[in-house]
């Protein structure tokens, strides 16, 4: 039997170590990979209380399936602004994209 | 979980995996013969009766064959690459079932893996899209561009076209109004799909052969362009895993085509003698693979441009008209 | 000891190790397969909590559409490596005391108060198919829903004319 807490626990080491990688990388692609790291982090969170809390409402599966499609257009836009940063600027690393910066 | 059906899931595990290594040797001998007589050539007939021996032997040469690592490949990725290739062809078929309950020796046997989840189908899907990995790692840890120029186009070419697959089984799933592969066969019973979803049935081919890089889909290995495409850098066994695991797919895809599309293992008689099951399904997976063979000695290569247009702008409409049709008749029959 | 406690424990385990080594490798091809097996293993974790569908929607989306995608752009533009040393110096050391503050107090809320110890209810076979997904979907969160479907429109058109617009004034 395991607890509901563990499963939290390892949901909320994700969480860290996802804010870890989106403050501490410098490349454009690690960053936006720590964001999904995080939104993966929240889905587990949802699904273990789906399954501990509330087992008969289907209710945090929908919430999942959301979030999942939330993901994929993140990064899809988010790949693309690279991609078009990449274009004219020829780096990906965020300290350099500062030309909305006096 | 008792002991016995541990060994009896690890039996048929094992068999499973011993179905893809045995169909993988004999469909590359079946493929060569069959490809000679199109060309009216004789083929491979010199090891053992009738070329019977070819595969060792082929098998035996690769093993002797040096194994080179490309001093700019990265060397981790490099030897992990032919693996993650395999392993998704070898795990497709799991949630095929071979048959319907046998009884044999007093004790009920169940001929599948795990046929009954009701995610079988996603099951499918999934596999089918973890399958790509392989071929990009393979491209870039080559550190050879025409590697990774060849595992970038199959990337693409193999996202694109598993929409057109995942629209195609989407026919299926709403007749049997289950993601149950057991009950997607069980509503063939009187009727195959591909009567009732021809439409369906053409899409997944073409998306399956797309899928799996076979001829005329074959831009990753086109030689002309590409040398040879991701495994360019590749000899001896890893290589032969490359290869394992393209000719597993394609025991896989016929496995799923016959399936869903096909009635699996139904057939005459079927609740007479149970055993004839693997029967009508080896029957019809030798017929689909004989088919995937005939497209390649009868189709020339797509160009690039033209294979990625086919899949967006009209593969994909028709599938998502497939879907909308299949509704409406449902509705409208009162399925 | 019960084997469902071993396979969480590996499991956990896999996952946070995955997900440092994601984060600490400086190569972003390693970093995104390390994040394509963290998934895989959260995939698993789902299985463990009866959560099949979701299981095998977050392998066939994240590590077959999304991870895909990433590898895909990474070699792209041929930026796999991220040079040492950035311009701004307490970036690192900001970033770990902000990653373990939260680590901290998220654990330390989670360890005051145990939530949830008691035995789970059984579950049906019907239970969390497809099917009743699909019905609440549906039903209940219909308009969600729809707004979740006008949300990937949105990004697809966002995408398509992000990356096109470029191209032309590259001409």
């Amino acid at each position: 039997m395991i607890p509901l807490s563990w499963y939290i626990l390892v949901s909320a080491a994700l969480f860290s170590i996802g804010i870890y990688g989106a403050l501490a990388r410098r490349n454009a692609l690690a960053i936006l990979m720590a964001i999904e790291l995080m939104l993966n982090a929240v889905n587990l969170n949802l699904v273990a209380f789906w399954r501990y809390l509330t087992p008969n409402v289907v209710a945090g599966k929908v919430f999942v399936l959301v979030v999942f499609a939330v993901a994929a257009s993140e990064v899809a836009v988010g790949l693309a602004l690279i991609i078009s940063i990449y274009r004219r600027r020829h780096t990906i690393a965020v300290e350099e994209i500062d030309m909305m910066k006096w | 979980m008792s002991l016995a059906l541990l060994i009896e899931w690890s039996l048929k595990s094992v068999v499973i995996i011993l179905v893809i290594l045995g169909g993988f040797a004999y469909l590359t001998l079946f493929e060569r013969r069959v490809l000679a007589r199109m060309q009216t050539r004789i083929g491979p007939n010199r090891a053992g009766p009738w070329g019977l021996l070819q595969p060792v032997a082929d098998g035996v040469k690769l093993i002797f064959n040096e194994e080179l690592i490309p001093a700019q490949a990265d060397k981790v990725l490099f030897l992990l690459a032919p693996v993650i290739t395999v392993v998704p062809a070898l795990i497709l078929l799991a949630v095929i079932p071979f048959g319907p309950e046998v009884t044999l020796f007093g004790r009920s046997y169940y001929l599948g893996l795990a046929s009954n989840v009701n995610v079988g189908v996603l099951y499918i899907l999934a596999v089918s899209s973890i399958a790509v990995y392989g071929i990009v790692i393979a491209g870039w840890a080559s550190g050879n561009k025409y590697a990774l120029l060849g595992g970038v186009r199959s990337t693409a070419q193999m996202v694109s076209y598993e929409l057109a697959l995942a629209l195609a089984f989407v026919g299926p799933i709403m007749l049997a109004g289950s993601m149950s592969v057991d009950a997607i066969i069980e509503g063939q019973r009187h009727l195959w799909y591909v009567i009732l979803q021809p439409l369906g049935f053409l899409i997944f081919l073409i998306a399956a052969v797309a899928e799996i890089n076979r001829a005329p889909f074959d831009m990753p290995e086109a030689e002309q362009e590409l040398v040879a495409g991701y495994h360019a850098e590749y000899s001896g066994m890893k290589f032969a895993l490359f290869f394992m695991a393209e000719y597993g797919k394609m025991i896989a895809v016929s496995f799923i085509a016959a399936t869903m599309f096909l009635g699996g293992y139904l057939g005459p008689f079927i609740d007479r003698w149970p055993l004839l099951g693997p029967i009508y399904l080896f029957i019809k997976v030798v017929a689909l693979l004989f088919f995937i063979v005939w497209l390649r000695a009868t189709f020339p290569r797509f160009r690039y441009d033209q294979l990625m247009a086919f899949g967006w702008k009209i593969l994909l409409p028709l599938g998502l008209l497939n879907v909308v049709v299949t509704g409406v008749i449902i509705v409208l029959v009162g399925g | 000891m019960t084997i469902d406690l071993v396979l969480f424990f590996g499991l956990a385990l896999i996952a946070v190790v995955a997900a440092i080594a994601m984060i600490a490798s400086r190569n972003a091809v390693y970093s995104a397969l390390f994040l394509v097996f963290n998934f895989l293993t959260v995939a698993t974790l789902y299985l463990l909590l009866n959560a099949a569908f979701i299981a095998v929607v977050q392998v066939t989306v994240y590590a077959g559409a999304i991870m895909v995608l990433f590898l895909f752009v990474i070699m792209l533009l041929g930026t796999e490596r991220e040079s040492i040393g950035g311009r701004i110096r307490w970036q690192m050391p900001l970033s770990i005391v902000l990653g373990l503050a939260l680590a901290g107090e998220l654990a330390y809320v989670l360890l005051r108060n145990d939530i949830v110890q008691g035995p789970l209810a059984d579950l049906t076979v019907e239970f969390g198919s497809p099917a009743s997904i699909g019905r609440v979907l549906f039903n209940e969160y219909l308009v969600p829903f729809e707004v979740t479907s006008i949300l990937l429109l949105v990004a697809m058109i966002g995408a398509i004319v992000i990356t096109r617009k470029q191209r032309e004034e590259g001409k």
